[in-house]
């Protein structure tokens, strides 16, 4: 499956130039970028890892996609995305949030449901991922 | 000029509502009115009349009045200006006293503004063109329990309009064939799904069982997703003890979003907010029967002063209107609802028909929704007369699609996507907005076929409520 987090999942993947356009963007704007990561890309997964922090002063975009190959060269299985956020009074929030790798294979999510009373059913979003430990979760076959 | 305590009849413009010098204070409510009068009534007569009927006045004279600081109570009517172009049509500037209204209560204040003054004889016509909440009254309002931010930062959506569909045919569907378009248009791509405004719990169709089937579906796409995604539960119903049972069905199912409609009114819609911020459920407006008061330029209430009252009462989504759709909407009126109801402090701005500055006072904003006659082949214009902060609906725009209910939610997403890549990219999205579509449909056949089949449709008609100082066809 692909998952469709993030702002342009329904596009092919971006070429780093592509990337790069978006990030001379988001520094036009004067929004700060991020790099995260994570092993668990379940949609209620808030917090992934923080590569570094957001790049409050970098205002060039080759520098920031330095920042994005650094995290995939450290992480090479793993989800990353850039984020690029507003701190003006009103917003202080995401602006941008793209996914920039996924790991060779993505395993999804499987649906448990649990049969309560009244035909109501809970329901639980359980990621396949999370089956392995943490390091091992998308080794390369 | 008769004694101000004769009893018997005298203008209203004599007994003090006509007040030219007055200066409004921070703290008054203003209001700026379009009077048609009858004939031989003159204007500022007209709006002292407006002022005294709807602040203390009454037809006649009355001691009583003296037993009050009458000054402070009455409404001052301290400007009249004669609209351009027009022929006997004017605006009545009045500003009224803080202390006349209850604090957190649409219904006291509409009761007052625009309780009994619509009926008035001495008026053709009357319409509530615009209203100044001045911060200290904004205060007494919660507003909406969620807002644009936190229910961006709670879905994970950033970047990009939402996108959402109305499952169609309105009437009819069984609930598990209701469910069934849920599931496709949101496994497909789209964010949300919503109930229309007169699904309610009818004999084809029960609540329980629609919101059952809705939530299999809404839980079953997250999973192929990843993404988080909502389906909006109408929760309208004829009483506040029906509408809580239901609203806490929904949430007892774990439902991000409720719906409710405009026709439930003032009091139920506040009472909703507030459920809805006690269970952290985002709650939609759909803005049913507004057309029958707001369309019309002489008369009734504009949909921006509506607007303003929706933010107050405290709703997280309101529909306000496409520009390119089937339905009513010049481009710089929908533009002065969406400044009314995203930013923090507005300016007044005649051509968008904002007549007062407004600040917000920190409260957060109501998520606009563009619903009606949209499809993916506008997806440029959208984002050019609307912006990122919206809901763009495309309710036959998805169901409608030749491949399927599915394929159409990826149409609309893939355009999204690919005309906010274009434009971050610094691309003239507008101008070549039909380039960008085409080349990202090469790649996309869902898309592809959504273009040939809508490419070429478009709603050409002048509106009927558009600013006096600016002539602006709807466009394509």
């Amino acid at each position: 499956m692909r998952i469709t987090q993030g702002t342009f999942s329904y596009l092919p993947d971006f070429t780093d130039d592509e990337i790069s356009a978006q990030i001379q963007y988001c520094i036009d704007q004067d929004w700060p970028l991020s790099v995260e990561f994570t092993d668990d890309p379940h949609p209620r997964n808030t917090y992934w890892e923080m590569w570094g922090l957001p790049m409050f002063d970098l205002k060039d975009a080759a520098g920031v996609l330095m920042e994005v190959n650094a995290c995939r060269k450290a992480q090479p299985d793993h989800y990353i995305k850039l984020n690029a956020y507003d701190a003006t009074l009103g917003r202080q929030t995401t602006m941008l949030s793209f996914i920039v790798q996924r790991p060779q294979h993505e395993p999804g999510f499987r649906l448990d449901r649990q049969e309560v009373s009244d035909r109501r059913i809970r329901y639980t979003a359980h990621s396949y991922a999370t089956e392995r430990p943490v390091g091992e979760r998308y080794a390369r076959s | 000029m008769a004694d101000r305590w004769s009893a018997g009849v005298i203008p209203y413009a004599e007994m003090g509502y006509w007040e030219p010098d007055y200066v409004p204070k921070d703290t008054d409510i203003l209001c700026a009115f379009r009077i048609t009068p009858q004939p031989d009534v003159p204007p500022e007569e007209a709006g002292a009349a407006v002022a005294g009927e709807s602040s203390t006045a009454t037809w006649t004279v009355v001691w009583t009045d003296r037993l009050t600081a009458h000054e402070h109570y009455q409404a001052k009517c301290y400007k009249v200006e004669a609209v351009p172009n027009s022929d006997n049509q004017y605006i009545a500037w009045i500003a009224y006293s803080i202390d006349l209204f209850e604090e957190g209560s649409i219904a006291n204040l509409t009761s007052s503004i625009i309780g009994n003054v619509f009926g008035f004889k001495a008026l053709k016509a009357l319409r509530l063109e615009d209203m100044r909440i001045p911060f200290a009254y904004v205060k007494t309002f919660r507003g909406p329990p969620h807002g644009i931010v936190m229910e961006r930062e709670y879905l994970n959506k950033y970047g990009r309009p939402l996108l959402g569909a109305t499952t169609k045919p309105k009437l009819g569907l069984s609930a598990r064939n209701y469910g069934r378009v849920v599931y496709e248009a949101l496994r497909g791509g789209l964010d949300f799904v919503k109930d229309d405004e007169n699904i309610n719990s009818q004999p084809f169709m029960r609540w329980r069982d629609r919101y059952l089937y809705c939530m299999e579906a809404v839980n079953r796409a997250q999973a192929e997703t990843g993404e988080i995604k909502g389906h909006y539960l109408n929760v309208t119903a004829g009483t506040m003890e029906e509408m809580y049972e239901r609203s806490e069905f929904a949430a007892s199912l774990g439902t991000v979003i409720v719906m409710i409609d405009l026709t439930i009114g003032y009091t139920a819609i506040q009472s909703m907010s507030n459920w809805a911020r006690a269970n952290g459920v985002i709650l939609h407006l759909h803005r049913a029967g507004h057309g029958t008061y707001t369309r019309q330029k002489t008369h009734g209430v504009s949909f921006r002063v509506i607007a303003k009252w929706m933010r107050l009462a405290g709703v997280d989504h309101i529909h306000a209107g496409t520009v390119v759709g089937k339905l009513e909407g010049d481009p710089n009126m929908v533009a002065g609802y969406y400044d009314t109801l995203r930013l923090g402090q507005i300016a007044a701005d005649p051509a968008k028909g904002l007549y007062f500055d407004q600040d917000w006072a920190s409260m957060p904003g109501t998520m606009p929704v563009a619903s009606g006659g949209i499809h993916a082949g506008q997806m440029h214009q959208l984002l050019h007369y609307l912006g990122e902060d919206v809901i763009l609906q495309f309710g036959g725009g998805t169901i409608g699609h030749p491949m399927g209910v599915s394929a159409g939610a990826e149409a609309n997403r893939v355009a999204v996507e690919a005309v906010i890549k274009a434009r971050n990219e610094g691309k003239d999205y507008l101008a070549e907005g039909d380039d960008i579509l085409k080349a990202a449909a090469k790649k996309c056949k869902s898309l592809d076929v959504a273009l040939d089949t809508w490419g070429d449709i478009s709603f050409n008609y002048e509106s009927t409520d558009t600013s006096d100082v600016v002539e602006t066809p709807t466009p394509a």
